[in-house]
């Protein structure tokens, strides 16, 4: 068989679908070469580092929130973590974990609407999950009954799934009755099934073959899989302290985009569920990790396809240790969930794994508490480098391959959906 | 589908985002145990953040986010010339949201010490009825999905929806929770129109005001109140200020 390679060939997806926010694919080959290939980053920016300029600092955490609407849970977390480091506050053991346990919901709901809404309907051949209800209504059922948990959680730990209100400095503004944790216990063990249905369907899936060496870069779990804070590290061997962000991200503007873009030790480095499986895989709870044996998925993977399957191990390893931390709550003392604070002039970095990968808030406060300057690093910013320098890879392997355009065009908003980017949070 | 006897029409809708964090699209995605009897009673033609699928033939437009640019000018005007109804949905839509605290500031110093001189493509915060004439206002800081579902029932059926126009603190006593401005927590409970369920005081936080003042809201009072339990007028007007819900109402200067 003769390999014919596409000698013309014209890609323009304006506001690229099932995914959050607005970005555009434009790829050109003339005369069987690359001339132009780009995700661009079309959204239209909010300007959240000025609109915290100012503010009394208890008013961070609600705004931050509002930064993005599928993650507003790690937002919030971050931008309270990074007063509280700035103000050396140390916040009660319970307020710990109950907010790593919201932490654990969002994770759950962010990658299941991903896995269930985004990215299955490419392998079900469906143009979204609305037909799926007719002709797999057994896949709807099971992300539902995910979902359905991960927001109940949500609801009871932090207020609500999208820009909680518990979170506050120094702990939480209330916590859940010991009953009402008993019966989050219930739904979870309920919920457990339709994690391993979830894990029969995917392992269906045929993914791309495509390989690209990157670095990864995530928090350096310290005797658990992280979530919030401390150090930071990257494959490459890169290690810092969490307020040493600017040396992990060293951010850069280009022209064709309103996300910025960053890089370290290569053209650009990768976050999120990858990125935390690849650094941190010796940590994932057994279950997780047999999770990922089904799925053919080992730590070392550089084909960025497998963010896919690393989402769905990671929803099996926080389900798990959900089950343990709410064991562990009813059985302490959750009467202390706040610490008090006085202001001072000083600056903090608050460090956390968002469902997309890491985010950082960084805050200068003066001494009557309010907000001097701010800086908001988000994961989807980090990995558009990344992202851009695949889709070229890609681009250029298929067309060697001798696909033709709709193929390409296809593989190519998948590669993108894979990565899950959270659009107009990197633009924020 | 009939419902008592009556067959009911089942319009064509599209959602369309603008400047805003997406969370009021996810509320309606959310909770997918009634999402096939919602699309049920709606054809989804347009929805971008979920589906593949873009047509143009909605009878029903369902706006969030504030508009800050001319291409998404240009955009609404369009969807408005389509739209039989348009609802602005969520604070950033209905009132410029948390979007205005940027406001504050010249936007040209905005784009440059953020953009470092790079051209961007930006303009001031507006909400969708400074732009397009709004049929229906959703409101919320997110939109919550029962209150959804309660308008699009009224939309099938062909009934203006009656918003509630009495404060949030009516709410809040129905569900007897102890009061968080009685506990010295700053709340805007007395002066927000309701139908959120006070789940703000309710997870003691106290209210932001992302629904818009109340009928009669007596900001004066409340004032005086909030200044007798210690809380300056700086700090008042923050939190008011906060959503851009009483704009117009309340000097903007701090």
């Amino acid at each position: 068989m003769t390999v014919k390679t596409v000698k013309s060939l014209n890609i323009d997806i304006k506001h690229l679908c099932r995914v959050e926010g607005h970005g555009d694919i434009r790829i050109r080959i003339e005369d069987g070469k690359l001339a132009e290939c780009t995700w661009a980053v079309v959204e239209t920016p909010r300007f959240f580092e000025v609109m915290f300029r100012g503010l009394s600092i208890e008013m961070a955490p609600i705004l931050a929130a509002r930064i993005c609407g599928i993650c507003s849970i790690s937002h919030s977390l971050a931008s309270a973590r990074a007063i509280e480091q700035a103000l050396k506050i140390r916040i009660p053991e319970p307020a710990q974990k109950l907010r790593l346990l919201a932490m654990h919901a969002e994770t759950l709901q962010s990658h299941s609407l991903h896995l269930f809404f985004l990215v299955a309907p490419d392998f079900l051949n469906v143009p979204s999950a609305i037909p799926l209800m007719q002709t797999h209504p057994e896949v709807v059922e099971t992300a539902a009954r995910i979902k359905g948990f991960a927001n109940k959680a949500a609801d009871l730990l932090v207020g609500r799934s999208t820009h909680p209100m518990v979170i506050k400095i120094g702990g939480l503004t209330q916590v859940p009755r010991k009953i009402q944790l008993t019966e989050l216990a219930k739904d979870l063990d309920a919920t457990i099934p339709y994690l391993w249905k979830a894990l029969e369907l995917f392992k269906k899936f045929n993914l791309p073959d495509f390989v690209r060496e990157t670095e990864f870069v995530s928090l350096k779990g310290a005797g658990e899989y992280p979530f919030i804070g401390g150090d930071l590290v990257s494959s490459d061997g890169v290690s810092r302290k969490e307020d040493e962000y600017l040396a992990m991200t060293n951010e850069y503007i280009v022209d064709f985009s309103t996300a910025k873009m960053t890089r370290l030790s290569r053209e650009s480095f990768a976050v999120g569920a990858l990125a935390r499986f690849n650094n941190n895989y010796d940590l994932l709870h057994p279950k997780a990790k047999g999770a990922a044996e089904v799925l053919n998925l080992r730590p070392g993977v550089h084909n960025p396809f497998f963010y896919n399957p690393a989402q769905l191990v990671e929803c099996i390893h926080v389900v798990y240790e959900s089950k343990n931390l709410i064991s562990e709550l009813i059985d302490s003392d959750i009467s202390e969930f706040s610490s008090p604070h006085t202001v001072k002039e000083c600056e903090g970095v608050g460090a956390v794994e968002a469902p997309r990968g890491i985010l950082y808030h960084c805050y200068r406060i003066n001494e009557e508490g309010k907000i001097e300057n701010s800086d908001c690093v988000i994961p989807t910013n980090q990995n558009n480098a990344n992202i851009y320098y695949d889709l070229k890879k890609l681009v250029e392997e298929s067309v060697a391959q001798g696909k033709g355009e709709e193929e390409i065009a296809n593989l190519s908003q998948m590669l993108i959906r894979a990565y899950d980017p959270c659009i107009s949070c990197s633009v924020h | 589908m009939k419902y008592l006897g009556i067959t009911l029409k089942r319009p064509k809708v599209g959602f369309f985002d603008f400047t805003g964090c997406e969370g009021c699209q996810l509320q309606i995605a959310n909770k997918e145990e009634n999402l096939k009897d919602l699309f049920g009673l709606v054809e989804v033609v347009n929805f971008r953040e979920i589906s593949s699928e873009r047509r143009d033939d909605y009878e029903i437009a369902f706006i969030d986010g504030c508009i800050t640019t001319d291409s998404e000018v240009a955009r609404l005007k369009k969807i408005r010339e389509q739209a039989r109804i348009l609802v602005a949905m969520g604070a950033c839509a209905c009132l410029g949201g948390v979007n205005n605290l940027r406001s504050r500031f010249h936007l040209p110093d905005v784009v440059k010490e953020v953009y470092d001189g790079h051209p961007i493509d930006t303009g001031p915060v507006r909400k969708v009825a400074e732009i397009v004439p709004v049929d229906i206002e959703l409101p919320g800081c997110p939109i919550s999905k029962p209150e959804f579902e309660w308008l699009v029932r009224h939309l099938i059926l062909g009934i203006k929806p009656q918003f509630p126009r009495y404060p949030v603190c009516v709410e809040c006593k129905q569900q007897l929770n102890s009061c968080v401005l009685d506990m010295g927590m700053m709340c805007l409970g007395p002066v927000t129109r309701a139908g959120c369920n006070a789940v703000c005081p309710r997870n003691r936080l106290g209210c932001w005001g992302c629904r818009g003042p109340s009928e009669e809201a007596n900001l004066e009072s409340l004032m005086e109140i909030l200044k007798e339990k210690g809380f300056t007028e700086a700090h008042i007007a923050e939190r008011m200020n906060f959503f851009n819900a009483f704009s117009g109402i309340l000097d903007n200067d701090r």
